[in-house]
């Protein structure tokens, strides 16, 4: 694997000389700001020694006892271990499932579903500091992020649906909106809470009972999040966790007493799952990469735009799959707008994941960081132009300088792979016809941003743009009523809003 | 083949020789035969042939795809009410070839002629119930968000591209027409393959495309093996969607397996329903809102509000 380039060996690095201070006014001459450590406290979590698998509202170990660990990412220090699922685990938790599906679960009215869901909205409310921490510390997100975003994002998403419960025939005029059964549900390790009650509240809103796999890298808020379910006297069986590698995932979505599979994360493996169910009659959704074109016209509104530029590509350390990864800049402002961002790049604080300051936390697993080093590699490698502010990265953890890149052209791997990472590729255009063929041009399609004053301008481009989601004069904002999902082969199937429930329902004559 | 005859010949020496149709394929709004020059028999349901119909090769279907992409811009980018006019017309179409449909249908599907008349004109009325969707679908499956913060918020369906339809293999024209019109009105393009033991009542239907108003390549029409065919409509990576009704059970993993490769949008029967047993007169079953959905991709727009 080619190593990351040392920072001194490119020409473009700013020196101190020039670098601007922390007001991002580039005057060069202020000392940068700096920042006192602000730590959220960790004690708030108490972490077991070792976690089981939640089968049937119990905390069982795996058949055979197997463990693996969960690291902090910022500190690379074991926080727990975690019962590695076996093949039988997964049988038991799904046998688990299909008799709560129908025996209790299942059972109930819309009316009471939607009160347990309450419920488990208002204990994520309640300990919402001791989510926010575990997550920062499991996954290396800022707590910033972590606490305004994942958390409060997590517990509203039940509370969204929860009131769908009992009014899904308003969902579905005409049709009886009926249950799947048993839901498979598979999510990735960048927003690991929220990603749980994406799958979750809408399924347990339509009557069906879950078996989720978190990521093997995070997932201690899921098993947490077991806690809520007892505390919640959710009938036991109606939510299981198991825990494990991807080979038990895929056990899990081709398991022939399943209805239903939901999945994020890779494409690559979406396809894997795509193949294993074929033939099989489960209903299937997908939410997959991205490679998000970010559009800057010449009229926009230039700062709004750099803000919304670094939220849509450093955000949770660019490990989105909505991320803004291809910023495409007209070019008669191309050079402005580059310096801004370089600008506002040089104040971006990135470190202890815990800090109430960091605006980039760490990288959520070696392997990855190993990822973005190698495509941040090839783009030095294929002729881009590397920029990365001289900050300062903490000795141990897996850490990534935020980085920009210029000079990409189409053909260049950082334009069309998804890298995960803080790392964003600029290109430029001339027309709104060529940023259009530029913002399509790949095989995704989850979500896209245009920039620009002109009303009618925004609503052509949206109407042009194959992509799932537009954030149009704003990116990556999320909510539990707005669906979210992809084009082309970043998925089917929308996640939040009413749409969200279609993918848990069977629709039957009235 | 057919009764070649009818009426009585002009000299009155014996009876009228009849003039038959050569059965063709629809691609990009022209009637080709197939490249490979391959013809296989079709039989009426008593056995008895009734014409060589085209057995496509996988050029044929490629061709048909490459129309399929050619006419997306335009057709997507209809108004939704001219979509549905345009559609509405080839109702329109229909009910003047009411009879020729009825002789095709009783002779493909074995039907008396009291039968296939009601088949027919339930077909035709399926397609008016289908097409009056183009303008209102939106309204239905689109949605204003009320998100927790001061953006608009909204959501709007748009067409998934191109769509491969493997027809069902029993009802040639009715089951055919209630897969065919969802897709269509939700403003996608469509490679379709027929029925292999019924065809041609499919291929009648193309020549009321050709002289409506849906323009050349919206919809394109393949007749062959299925075998042959299906799976090569199934890894086609300009196929967006796909349609698995007719895939016969021996083909459905590998074709599902293809479909997976590139994550393409599937429709299929409802589970454990055989195609000879779907019920295509019921109504309630067959118009459904959900057919047209299949091939909607939901798109969601945020603004903010004040800055």
């Amino acid at each position: 694997m080619p190593s990351m380039p040392e920072r001194t060996e490119t020409s473009v690095v700013v020196s101190l000389d020039h670098r601007p201070n922390s007001w991002g006014f580039g005057d060069g001459q202020a000392i940068p700001w700096e920042y006192a450590p602000a730590p959220e406290a960790r004690d708030i979590v108490t972490l077991k020694e070792r976690y089981g698998l939640f089968i049937a509202g119990r905390s069982v170990p795996a058949t055979g006892g197997g463990t693996f660990t969960s690291i902090d990412p910022s500190t690379e220090q074991p926080l727990a271990d975690v019962a590695l699922a076996a093949d039988v685990d997964v049988d038991k938790a799904v046998r688990a499932a299909r008799r709560a599906q129908r025996r209790s679960w299942g059972q109930l009215s819309g009316r009471e579903r939607a009160k347990y869901l309450f419920r488990i909205s208002r204990i994520l409310q309640e300990r919402s500091r001791e989510f926010a921490v575990l997550e920062s510390m499991d996954s290396g997100k800022p707590i910033k992020e972590s606490r305004d975003v994942d958390v409060p994002l997590a517990a509203n998403h039940f509370w969204y649906y929860a009131g769908w419960a009992d009014k899904l025939d308003y969902a579905f005029p005409g049709r009886v909106a009926k249950p799947l059964g048993v839901a498979a549900q598979i999510i990735p390790w960048n927003f690991p809470l929220l990603m749980l009650a994406w799958k979750i509240a809408p399924a347990l809103a339509a009557g069906n009972t879950v078996v989720l796999k978190p990521a093997s890298t995070t997932p201690l808020s899921a098993l947490l999040f077991a806690d809520v379910c007892v505390q919640a006297d959710l009938p036991p069986g109606t939510v299981n966790i198991i825990t494990g590698p991807g080979e038990i995932g895929m056990h899990l979505a081709t398991h022939p007493d399943v209805d239903k599979v939901a999945f994020t994360g890779s494409t690559e493996i979406g396809k894997k799952i795509g193949r294993g169910v074929a033939g099989s009659d489960k209903a299937l959704t997908l939410e997959l990469g991205g490679k998000a074109a970010n559009i800057v016209f010449d009229d926009a509104p230039l700062d709004q735009a750099v803000e919304g530029i670094v939220n849509g590509i450093y955000f949770n350390q660019g490990e989105v799959c909505c991320a803004g990864s291809r910023l495409l800049v007209q070019e008669s402002i191309a050079d402005t707008l580059i310096d801004k961002l370089k600008d506002r790049l040089s104040t971006i604080r990135v470190g202890d994941p815990l800090d109430k300051n960091t605006d980039v936390g760490a990288i959520n697993s070696k392997a990855q960081l190993e990822k973005i080093t190698e495509l941040v590699a090839s783009g030095v490698a294929e002729g881009a132009e590397l920029y990365q502010p001289a900050c300062d990265l903490p000795e141990r953890g897996y850490f990534f300088r935020p980085t920009l890149f210029t000079n990409v052209a189409q053909s260049h791997r950082i334009a069309r792979e998804e890298v995960f990472g803080p790392v964003l590729s600029v290109l430029t255009f001339r027309t709104p016809d060529e940023a259009v063929e530029k913002a399509n041009n790949t095989r995704y399609g989850l979500s896209a941003g245009i920039w620009t004053d002109k009303g009618s301008r925004i609503l052509e481009m949206v109407s042009r743009m194959q992509a799932g989601v537009v954030w149009a004069n704003t990116f990556n904002k999320f909510d539990p009523t707005s669906p979210f999902g992809g084009y082309k082969e970043s998925g089917f199937g929308r996640e939040g809003g009413m749409h969200g429930l279609h993918a848990y329902v069977r629709l039957e004559d009235r | 083949m057919a009764a070649g005859t009818n009426g009585t010949s002009r000299n009155g020496a014996g009876p009228r020789i009849e003039v038959r149709k050569t059965y063709k394929l629809y691609i990009g709004g022209a009637f080709p035969r197939s490249e490979s020059g391959r013809s296989y028999v079709v039989s009426a349901a008593d056995g008895t042939p009734l014409a060589n119909a085209v057995r496509s090769s996988r050029k044929d279907l490629r061709d048909a795809v490459r129309a399929a992409h050619g006419a997306f811009p335009g057709w997507s980018g209809k108004t939704a009410m001219n979509r549905g006019q345009v559609l509405y017309r080839v109702a329109e179409l229909m009910e003047g070839r009411r009879d020729q449909f009825v002789a095709e249908v009783a002779a493909a599907e074995g039907l008396r002629e009291a039968r296939a008349t009601e088949v027919v004109d339930r077909a035709i009325d399926r397609w008016v119930w289908y097409a009056g969707w183009a303008d209102k679908i939106t309204q239905i499956l689109g949605s204003a968000n009320p998100v927790a913060a001061p953006y608009f918020n909204f959501t709007i369906p748009e067409p998934t591209g191109i769509v491969g339809i493997v027809a069902p293999e029993t009802s040639s024209l009715l089951g055919l027409v209630s897969r065919l019109a969802p897709p269509l009105v939700a403003g996608n393009t469509v490679v379709l393959l027929t029925s292999e033991t019924r065809p041609l009542p499919a291929i009648t239907l193309t020549e009321v495309f050709a002289t409506s108003d849906v323009p050349g390549g919206v919809v394109n029409v393949l007749t062959g093996r299925k075998k042959e065919l299906v799976p090569v409509l199934a890894a086609h990576e300009d196929v967006d969607g796909l349609d698995v009704w007719g895939v016969p059970d021996d083909l459905r993993v590998e074709v599902e397996q293809f479909a997976a490769d590139d994550i393409k949008r599937l429709s299929r029967r409802p589970r454990g329903m055989a195609d000879a047993r779907f019920d295509w007169l019921d109504d309630r079953a067959a118009e459904r809102p959900e057919w047209i959905a299949a091939f909607l991709e939901m798109k969601t727009v945020w603004h903010p509000i004040g800055v």
